[in-house]
């Protein structure tokens, strides 16, 4: 069985001049209590980005996100998907798989048929899915543990399942939410490498949540920076270091400086803040 | 598949290798030998100290057996009266599963409605409260009066007090499903059926079971309370009415052998519910664990 890209073969410099993917435009949200979560984000996303959205808690990341996701409409401003397939309303239907910061998985059921969830939801027989379902527990590395239950996995394991079930779908658009911020440091680096592989290979699109500067600057090839109340845009920077990555770009004067710049562009926008 | 599936993943460049995370947790899932022996050991030892204490007063006081009788003639009265003890056990017992049945039927059902619509829930709330908190001993006359058999009054009864912990234990368990694995099913666009069946169900089975060993308990006591406040005599009598008419006629040992029975329905409805709660659980619920520290 061979694994199909979800997309057509990415170069491997990843230069951003890919076709939009999803395009936000004076994108608002206010929550009923009156907070105003976004204000008039606009964010052009193009196929095959690596793009991080980096910021203080309260700027809103998390809730672009699930604007994207579907989980809750913009109070204003809207969402364009012009590649993807829309149904006969005229609702885009983007291809897209959503991982949380928790693991999210359902404790009565095994690894398998945790993974198997989204397949299983559009019809899928246990039988259909079952070489898709181990394709995408392989990608992660856990098809060993398959009829494992999740209570018997450690901390990271469960993060790779959780990631192996945004994958089984094989989205176009990969949704991640802090899904490292709970894990520790070594386990952490260990699925950065992990997830830049998989990304390098199947050249998926990914917006990565994160409050980290430098797993911002390890991870993307572009970085958006986000201020708090009320959320919002402040910095947009292109990471150009090429890839594959690994542990040495960590240590390499290049990384010292994006970080340099990433984390000046972050406590600006903090800075900004204090003085209202 | 699973076969072939060792072959792709050496070859799979983006194969990785799970060990190199950290330990998973280590389950206990076995006692040691001696501990199995002592579990079974120290309470058979307890109950037995019991009869021996309970058979040395009454031998060393000289008790009348119209008083306390000594645990021989109540075992003999268990045996002697066995035809009307077991057929009266037969009818309590019946109640009790009857009452529990429904009540499982009606709490799960009542439940899920309430879960689907906060209308429903705000309609029908009031009620299963105001039936729980009043006391059954108080409503039973009215039940004995409007019921067509006393049988059937009873298993009201018995119904009314078994219903509520499972109603109020699987909404509990309804309502606190994990949020985000709610967003993750709307993603995934699961349908109202699915996400109960997948996703809500499972999540309340805990709280349900919980309910469960609650009302099994609960359906023998309302049946025996129920009994107590009909007084119903004759061949469809229960154990309760056998307690009572074994103190008016001052057969002592005859009642202790009932109330002996009743004690054990109730530890073995305990035991089963307990058992059922187990089996569904023992694989992934945290109450169902055993950890080495």
């Amino acid at each position: 069985m061979t694994i199909e890209p979800a997309t057509a073969a990415v170069s491997p410099d990843h230069s951003p001049t890919g076709k939009s993917l999803v395009s936000l435009k004076n994108v608002s949200k206010v929550f009923s209590n009156g907070t105003t979560a976004l204000q008039n984000m606009s964010l052009d996303i193009r196929q095959g980005e690596f793009i991080s959205l980096l910021g203080p808690s309260g700027c809103g990341k998390s809730t672009v996100l699930r604007i994207i996701a579907g989980l809750g409409d913009p109070s204003a401003g809207s969402i364009d998907w012009p590649t993807a397939s829309h149904d006969a309303s005229g609702k885009a239907l983007p291809e897209i798989s959503f991982v949380f910061q928790e693991p999210t998985l359902m404790p009565w059921a095994t690894v398998f048929n945790n993974v198997w969830l989204p397949l299983r939801l559009k019809g899928q027989s246990k039988e259909t899915a079952r070489d898709q379902v181990l394709e995408a527990l392989e990608m992660v590395g856990l098809d060993k543990f398959a009829e494992a239950y999740p209570r018997e996995l450690s901390g990271g394991m469960k993060m790779r399942v959780s990631i192996a079930r945004a994958l089984v779908t094989r989205p176009k658009l990969l949704l991640m939410d802090e899904p490292f911020a709970a894990l520790d440091e070594i386990t952490r680096f260990k699925l950065n490498n992990d997830l830049l592989h998989l990304w390098e290979k199947f050249g998926w699109t990914v917006i990565f949540v994160t409050h980290s500067v430098f797993e911002s600057v390890y991870l993307s090839n572009r970085i958006v920076v986000m201020a708090a109340r009320p959320g919002r845009v402040v910095g947009d920077m292109p990471v150009g270091a090429p890839y594959p990555r690994n542990e040495d770009f960590r240590t390499s004067p290049i990384y010292n400086d994006y970080c340099r710049d990433a984390s000046a562009a972050l406590h600006a926008a903090m800075d900004a803040n204090d003085h209202l | 598949m699973s076969t072939v599936n060792q072959t792709t993943a050496s070859t799979t460049s983006a194969h990785v290798p799970a060990d190199l995370d950290e330990p998973a947790p280590i389950l206990v899932s076995k006692d040691s030998g001696t501990a199995k022996v002592l579990k079974v050991l120290i309470p058979f030892t307890m109950l037995a100290l019991l009869v021996i204490v309970w058979a040395w007063y009454v031998a060393a006081y000289d008790v009348p057996h119209y008083i306390l009788p000594s645990p021989w003639r109540v075992a003999q009265a268990l045996v002697e009266d066995w035809g009307t003890l077991s057929g009266a056990l037969l009818i309590t017992l019946k109640i009790t599963f009857s009452a529990l049945g429904i009540a499982l039927v009606g709490g799960v059902g009542l439940a899920v409605l309430m879960s689907q619509s906060r209308w429903v829930e705000l309609a029908l709330y009031p009620y299963a409260v105001i039936l729980q908190v009043t006391p059954i001993v108080a409503i039973a006359p009215l039940i004995l009066i409007y019921a067509p058999t006393t049988q059937s009054a009873l298993l009201i009864c018995a119904w009314l007090v078994a219903f509520f912990p499972v109603l109020s234990n699987t909404t509990q368990g309804l309502k606190s499903t994990d949020h985000n694995l709610l967003n993750l099913f709307e993603m995934y666009g699961a349908n109202r059926w699915q996400t109960l069946i997948h996703l809500k169900l499972p999540s309340a089975l805990p709280y349900f079971l919980a309910g469960l060993r609650i009302a099994g308990g609960l359906a023998l006591i309302a049946a025996v309370v129920a009994e107590f406040a009909a007084g119903s005599a004759g061949a469809q009598s229960g154990l309760a009415y056998r307690l009572l008419e074994s103190q008016f006629r001052l057969n002592i040992p005859r009642l202790f052998a009932a109330l002996i029975l009743l004690s054990v329905a109730g530890v073995m409805i305990f035991g089963m519910t307990s058992l059922i709660s187990h089996l569904l659980l023992r694989k992934w619920h945290e109450s169902a664990l055993k950890r080495e520290n």
